[in-house]
């Protein structure tokens, strides 16, 4: 029962976050009863809930907060934990323990989080108690699209004047210092509308970038940087993710580094030593005798062949479980991590960039009832 | 490695240099008979030896390879060397084989034998495709060029499975009689020892059926040529072909040494899957050629001796991974055979992995341009971890 009420909480939540906001209707007695324990919700009610656009008061909002902390509290008290410093983690491995889910859509399965995550942000309230709204944009219907582009012109006029300024001073000069923007990317629509708490459209995005390209293609525009970069997003070098294990060394001083990996259901580990010659032995077997198809001992040599470090090292693996050519993929990955910390930054970015370092997600898909198998159906008969 | 490279090269330099003043010899002219007809005389080389001879082969050979006479090939070895080898011999119009450690060793030991004792067994075992088979063959070679009287046995284990034909034999009911596996066997035992068919007698009578029977004193010829013509009594006259020459060999009177080369020697204690009339799995001791070869393998007979191969391949109930000669030939092989001397047959070393990939690019064999290369050599050394026959499958598509 528990559980069931739990899943349903969570469909509910997830429902609420897509629903645009509008009037706040949310006025019925029962229905803000029923709401406010938070693990006892029916189906009906979650259907009367889902027929109109709904729009949380702030009220509203700070109750569940509170009954969200109070929760956290009563959880971290059921699995016997101290209730001060119970996490977000705690509470998701709680819920994980207290309400298995075999469900293999990741949403659907029950959860419980602060309601910020929940509920969507949503804007406070646009007008007085007068009936006058506060933004003089108020009637664009997007003031705080319009808001921003505004913004952005009066700079780009106030970086024009500058220019004028200097020009009739004789101190204009084009060589000017540049924002750097080789490692962020603009923030797309999506983002953008996260940050405005309003829906633009693709035409209104696209002025957004065009007026934002104005002004980066002036001479001064890095007195604007920060208001430049904060519509920016910082990207990163894929491969400074990875974690990078240390070398080791051992009794004899020959560097040597460990690393796992794993793919479909194999799983290996692999111990790289430095100045060997070359050889190879699987499961304490020669790798010609345990991989006796030509691909695979091709998948293994790949590693090493990308990085032209074919007989100079000594590898010991053990792999268990999978086929043969998810023993061979589990390796590989394995095998080039545990190269990465051996290698200059250039050459680990370039070992990333062909793939090695990237673990293969995919997995066998499941059988479906009524299908022969995961995509196949039964073969049509007419009789 | 440098250093090894760079002496190569030089070593190269030194015998170009040497084929430039020998070009004129008479010795080098009789050669491109043998070589396509396209391609310029036979060059000296570092990979290859002069001394066809596998008598005067010596340590200072290995890794080089030397050219079996095609003629030798055609008589020595009709049938019997291995598929890829005859498909390389006829690809490259020549049958060179590599001068290795395991053979040499043989052939040292064949040199020194006192052949007044009982016959000597040799056991070659290795991992799977480290060259047992072609050692086997150049041993077989040396005896052939010594004017042995060579006794191949090519595989047997195909003489334990596979059997079209299974009669019950006519001397003892109890045992099988595989007509066609023994005549194709003394065709090729005809044609590799013509020459002793005829000086050799045969000191027993034999009564094939009522009305036809081989007189004692008869050519061994006769005796072969009877197999061969009736079908139905070929595997007795296997058997009594062996009987013959195990009785013969080594005796006051006759003039010939007796090389027994059986490939797969595991194959005799192992386990058969051949079927009865019943389905009940026949026993290699019921076969009739098993049973004479198991009784050649006792060296209760002398002036010669037994060459053997272990083989994984083609061998039945057995692991995988299986290779040395208590796990292959089990408890009473092992027992069977016991005092003999093993022979292992490693993987190439460095020197010959070297001349093999010489010799496939001197041959034209290795075509693609990334294989010519020093870091296509490692890769191939890598996919293939030295393994000979490895190495030949690989290369065959390069």
């Amino acid at each position: 029962m528990a559980a069931s009420c739990v899943r349903t909480v969570g469909l509910l939540l997830g429902k609420c976050r897509n629903c645009s906001p509008g009037i706040n209707t949310v006025t019925s007695q029962l229905n803000r009863q029923v709401l406010r324990r938070q693990i006892c919700a029916s189906t009906v009610l979650h259907k009367k809930s889902k027929a109109g656009a709904e729009k949380y008061t702030a009220e509203y909002i700070q109750k569940q907060v509170e009954e969200f902390n109070i929760g956290k509290r009563h959880l971290a008290n059921m699995m016997g934990e101290d209730p001060e410093n119970f996490s977000q983690e705690d509470i998701d491995r709680s819920i994980a323990y207290l309400f298995p889910s075999g469900l293999f859509e990741k949403k659907a399965r029950p959860l419980m989080k602060h309601p910020d995550e929940i509920f969507p942000k949503q804007k406070a309230v646009q007008w007085g108690a007068d009936g006058r709204p506060f933004h003089f944009l108020f009637y664009t219907a997007k003031q705080s699209y319009y808001a921003l582009m505004h913004e952005t012109y009066d700079k780009i006029l106030i970086l024009q004047k500058n220019e004028d300024h200097l020009r009739a001073k004789g101190l204009f000069s084009t060589d000017t210092k540049q924002i750097f923007l080789g490692n962020s990317r603009w923030l797309l629509k999506e983002e953008l509308e996260m940050l405005l708490v309003e829906s633009i459209s693709a035409h209104d995005y696209d002025r957004f970038i065009q007026l934002m390209g104005r002004m980066l293609s002036m001479p001064y525009c890095a007195t604007e940087k920060e208001f430049i970069l904060r519509y920016r997003k910082k990207l990163e070098a894929e491969s400074k993710k990875q974690v990078v294990t240390q070398l080791e060394k051992d009794e004899n001083g020959v560097a040597f580094s460990t690393a796992e990996g794993r793919r479909k259901t194999s799983n290996s580990t692999v111990i790289l030593r430095d100045c060997g010659s070359g050889q190879i032995t699987i499961n304490s077997q020669n790798y010609l005798a345990y991989f006796p198809v030509l691909q695979d001992r091709e998948q293994l040599m790949f590693p090493f062949q990308f990085t032209d470090t074919l007989e100079r090292f000594n590898v010991e693996c053990t792999v268990s479980g999978g086929g043969r050519s998810s023993q061979v993929g589990a390796l590989r990955l394995a095998i080039s991590r545990a190269l990465f910390c051996f290698l200059s930054e250039k050459e680990g970015e370039a070992m990333r960039q062909a793939g090695l370092l990237t673990p293969d997600p995919r997995v066998r898909e499941r059988k479906k009832p009524g299908q022969e198998g995961a995509r196949r159906k039964f073969t049509w008969k007419k009789r | 490695m440098a250093l090894h490279r760079l002496s190569f090269r030089l070593r190269q330099t030194v015998t170009h240099v040497r084929s430039l003043h020998t070009s004129g010899c008479g010795q080098q002219q009789q050669q491109p008979q043998s070589v396509d007809t396209s391609s310029e005389p036979e060059p000296l080389s570092v990979f290859r030896t002069q001394e066809h001879n596998p008598a005067c082969q010596s340590e200072r050979h290995i890794g080089q390879y030397y050219t079996v006479p095609p003629g030798h090939i055609g008589t020595l070895f009709p049938h019997s060397l291995p598929k890829r080898y005859q498909q390389q011999v006829k690809t490259f119009n020549e049958a060179c084989i590599m001068v290795r450690q395991p053979a040499l060793e043989v052939i040292s030991y064949l040199k020194n034998t006192d052949y007044s004792q009982p016959a000597l067994r040799y056991i070659f075992y290795g991992l799977k495709g480290s060259g047992k088979t072609m050692s086997l063959c150049h041993t077989v070679h040396f005896c052939y060029t010594q004017g042995w009287l060579v006794l191949h046995i090519p595989d047997a284990h195909k003489w334990v499975k596979n059997c079209k034909e299974l009669l019950p034999s006519s001397y003892n009911p109890s045992r099988f009689d595989q007509p066609l596996e023994s005549t194709a066997w003394l065709r090729d035992f005809k044609i590799t020892n013509e020459q002793f068919l005829s000086k050799i007698k045969t000191k027993q009578r034999y009564v094939w059926t009522k009305r036809e029977f081989t007189d004692e004193g008869r050519p061994l010829g006769e005796l072969v040529d009877q197999g061969i013509s009736r079908i139905k009594s070929s595997t007795d006259v296997v058997g009594a072909v062996m009987k013959e020459l195990r009785l013969q060999s080594g005796q006051p009177g006759s003039d010939f040494r007796l090389a027994v080369a059986v490939d797969g020697v595991n194959a005799l204690w192992g386990r058969s899957s051949i079927k009865k009339q019943d389905k009940s799995a026949v026993d290699p001791e019921e076969l009739t050629l098993i049973y004479n070869l198991r009784k050649l393998m006792k060296n209760n007979w002398t002036g010669g001796a037994i060459i053997t191969t272990l083989a994984q391949t083609g061998s039945l109930y057995t692991s995988k991974s299986a290779y040395l000669p208590q796990e292959l030939l089990g408890e009473t092989g092992f027992d069977n055979m016991d005092p003999f001397i093993p022979v292992s047959v490693p993987n190439y070393s460095e020197k010959e992995f070297e001349g093999c990939y010489q010799y496939f690019m001197d041959r034209r064999w290795l075509q693609h341009p990334q294989s010519l290369t020093e870091e296509g050599k490692k890769e191939i050394i890598f996919l293939s971890n030295k393994n000979p026959s490895m190495l030949d499958r690989i290369c065959s598509f390069l």
